[in-house]
């Protein structure tokens, strides 16, 4: 029972890490005032540059280097367009995801000849941290995980202090809460929007790497099955406040690892599939509801 | 209007006919059309670049392309998805008029699907009764399925773009979940309703395979649409809303009513699509084969590469129909990837976007 449990938590872990970075790349656009919604297909192309530089270089972390460098040059698109020349970033994200639809799958084709998936034999998936299996409670958990599964907490503490403690932080978050008066201060609005959201791709990069190298060893079309847009949802309900993300992530990972465990007893799962979206809107509505109320008690 | 009606602004310096020839051509640029042409025009280029890089010939395919959505053969097919393709840019497009994105539109189509599947599969009523029924029942129930993002954003601050991108996996899990394990038939390989009774199919138009009355009905709605956008006090209110919103809720539009009715009829819009596919050959609802075209987000493509604006939809959807079509027989006959036509779709949004942007900018440059 015990090892049952740790078990399960482990799955969590797993299921709630890609959707943790880019739940944290969500949450410095947001501070910036940039509504990313372009996390879903930078994620997706994230996934298929680290499964395409984990082939070409033979190397898992060369496959994670890929994904984070090519990604961050992919969210530039979103950088110039809604922080240099104040585009609309929703229809510029509606653009790039599509665009990283039809890219992934249009490569897959011209690169490696295949459509549907890509499974290379000898593909490096990043190595996981067996070293840990003795170590009691510790090992169940994080033994069968990849490195970036406890570093997305590391990360995120540490932007989450950052954007607290230090003054380029605080500017970082005066630009988002208002662009005039950080403007007037002597901030270069557009240039912290622009960095942010090219930094938001490089986080999108390795969620998609844990994706496609961490939690199983293949690039499939549109892999990313809407995971981005939950991350999207978790910034809405943490408010773009970094150091909540890990509360809301766990939920919808511990949603679609307990939506694996019904499988396994027999529950449909295209019903199990729906869960973690249906969940995350009741968690919408409950947490809305109590913001209203909260604000009508005050008035 | 014009701005070549302008007075010529006195000038001592500049030679007076490269002026005129200078401003003749700032006004072209500044023709309304330039925009989304031009989006369209870089986007081809960028594709025919793309096409090169992968080794291909991006003149081959582009022939492919064209040669496959509208030879003489392929047309009937070809208006049929046109047809779709505008009505899921209505569905887009209504709440674009007021700035709200609907993203839903895939749940939508299923649950209309769905309903009409049921409806033309189970009803015992004559084809003139059950027909008519089965896409009004598509529209009541994908309306109101549309319908919950209104409250969902106006009482609990959840922005339509999101609701509506989270409701929609739900219904197409429902939906999924009915045909495979509820209404499914019986005993056969894929997961798909039993084939409509003769009766419950959808009007033939001719002896035309493809396209049939829910061409004109699908077209009735633009018009409808085209008509409330244009003369109608709601479609003032919608584009008043859209423009400015505090300026329309300060003028006294009830925004949170508009925007119910918005998502209404968007949702209506997806829900009778879904009806006419179902009710078109092959006659069932297929598991999965509502969605995997990508008519949604054609549809979308085409309601923003026309801004929202009723009259252009009809001609925006042509082109999503060319690539959609012609991205099949591109693979067959040039052996360009289909998905080529989903990067396409993504750099016209894109360069849309930004174009709009350099056009704001000229405009306040011009201004200041």
């Amino acid at each position: 029972m015990h090892v049952f449990e740790l078990g399960f938590i482990a799955a969590v872990l797993l299921a709630a890490t890609p959707i943790l970075y880019a739940a944290l790349a969500g949450a410095i656009s947001a501070q910036v005032g940039v509504f990313n919604i372009a996390l879903e297909g930078q994620m997706l192309w994230g996934a298929f540059a680290a499964v395409a530089g984990s082939y070409y270089t033979g190397s898992a972390w060369g496959g994670v280097l890929t994904a984070v460098i090519s990604t961050a040059l992919f969210a530039v698109i979103l950088a110039i367009g809604a922080a240099r020349w104040k585009a609309d970033p929703i229809i510029i994200a509606i653009g790039t995801n599509l665009l990283a639809i039809g890219l992934t799958g249009f490569l897959l084709r011209v690169l490696f000849d295949v459509s549907g998936s890509f499974s290379p034999t000898g593909l490096q998936g990043l190595p996981k941290m067996a070293f840990l299996a003795d170590v009691p409670v510790i090992g169940p958990v994080f033994a069968g995980q990849t490195a970036l599964v406890p570093l997305a907490f590391v990360v995120i503490v540490a932007v989450g202090v950052w954007l607290k403690t230090t003054p380029a932080g605080l500017r970082l978050r005066g630009v988002g809460e208002h662009p005039d008066a950080a403007a007037s201060l002597g901030v270069n609005v557009a240039s912290y929007q622009s960095w942010t959201t090219i930094a938001a791709g490089a986080l999108c990069g390795i969620a998609g790497a844990q994706l496609a190298l961490g939690n199983v060893t293949v690039f499939t079309e549109n892999m990313t099955a809407g995971r981005g847009w939950i991350a999207v949802a978790a910034v809405m309900l943490v408010a773009g406040r970094p150091l909540w993300l890990p509360l809301a992530c766990l939920g919808f990972g511990a949603a679609e690892a307990l939506g694996f465990r019904l499988q396994g007893i027999g529950a449909p799962q295209q019903l199990t599939d729906a869960a973690p979206y249906a969940i995350t809107l009741l968690v919408l509505v409950l947490t809305r509801v109590r913001f209203a109320r909260r604000r009508q008690t005050v008035a | 209007m014009s701005t070549t009606e302008r007075p010529p602004v006195p000038s001592a310096d500049a030679p007076p006919a490269r002026h005129r020839a200078a401003r003749l051509l700032g006004a072209a640029l500044r023709h309304p059309a330039v925009v989304p042409i031009g989006a369209v025009v870089l986007a081809l280029l960028i594709g025919a670049v793309i096409i090169l890089a992968a080794g291909l010939n991006p003149i081959t395919a582009y022939a492919a392309v064209i040669d496959g959505a509208l030879n003489p053969d392929s047309l009937d097919y070809t208006f049929s998805v046109w047809g779709f393709i505008c009505g899921m840019a209505l569905a887009a497009a209504i709440p674009l008029r007021m700035g709200e994105f609907n993203l839903g539109g895939n749940g939508q189509l299923v649950l209309g699907g769905l309903t009409a599947a049921v409806i033309a599969g189970y009803a015992p009523l004559p084809g003139p009764i059950v027909i008519p029924l089965a896409v009004l029942g598509a529209a009541v129930v994908s309306g109101a399925f549309g319908a919950l993002s209104a409250p969902l954003a106006t009482r609990f601050g959840i922005p339509i773009i999101i609701s509506t991108l989270l409701l929609s996996p739900v219904a197409v899990a429902v939906g999924s979940y009915l045909v495979r394990f509820q209404i499914g038939e019986s005993g056969s390989a894929v997961a798909q309703t039993p084939r409509l009774p003769e009766g419950a199919r959808m009007w033939a138009l001719g002896d035309l395979s493809y396209s049939n009355v829910g061409l004109l009905i699908i077209i009735a709605m633009m018009v409808v649409f085209w008509l409330v956008d244009t003369r109608s006090a709601v479609g003032y209110e919608l584009r008043v809303v859209g423009a400015n919103r505090r300026f329309g809720a300060y003028g006294g539009v009830r925004v949170g009513r508009l925007a119910l009715g918005a998502m209404v009829a968007a949702g209506a819009a997806a829900g009778i699509v879904g009806a006419i596919i179902v009710m078109s050959s092959p006659y069932r609802l297929i598991d999965g084969a509502l969605i995997s075209p990508g008519y949604t987000f054609a549809g979308l493509a085409a309601a923003l590469l026309a801004g929202g604006r009723p009259a252009l939809i009809p001609v925006t959807a042509i082109l999503f129909t060319v690539l959609q079509v012609g991205g099949a027989a591109m693979e067959r006959s040039a052996d360009v990837p289909r998905q080529l036509s989903d990067v396409l779709q993504g750099v016209v949004i894109v360069v849309l976007a930004l174009r709009t942007v350099l056009d704001q900018r000229r405009s306040e440059r011009s201004s200041a």
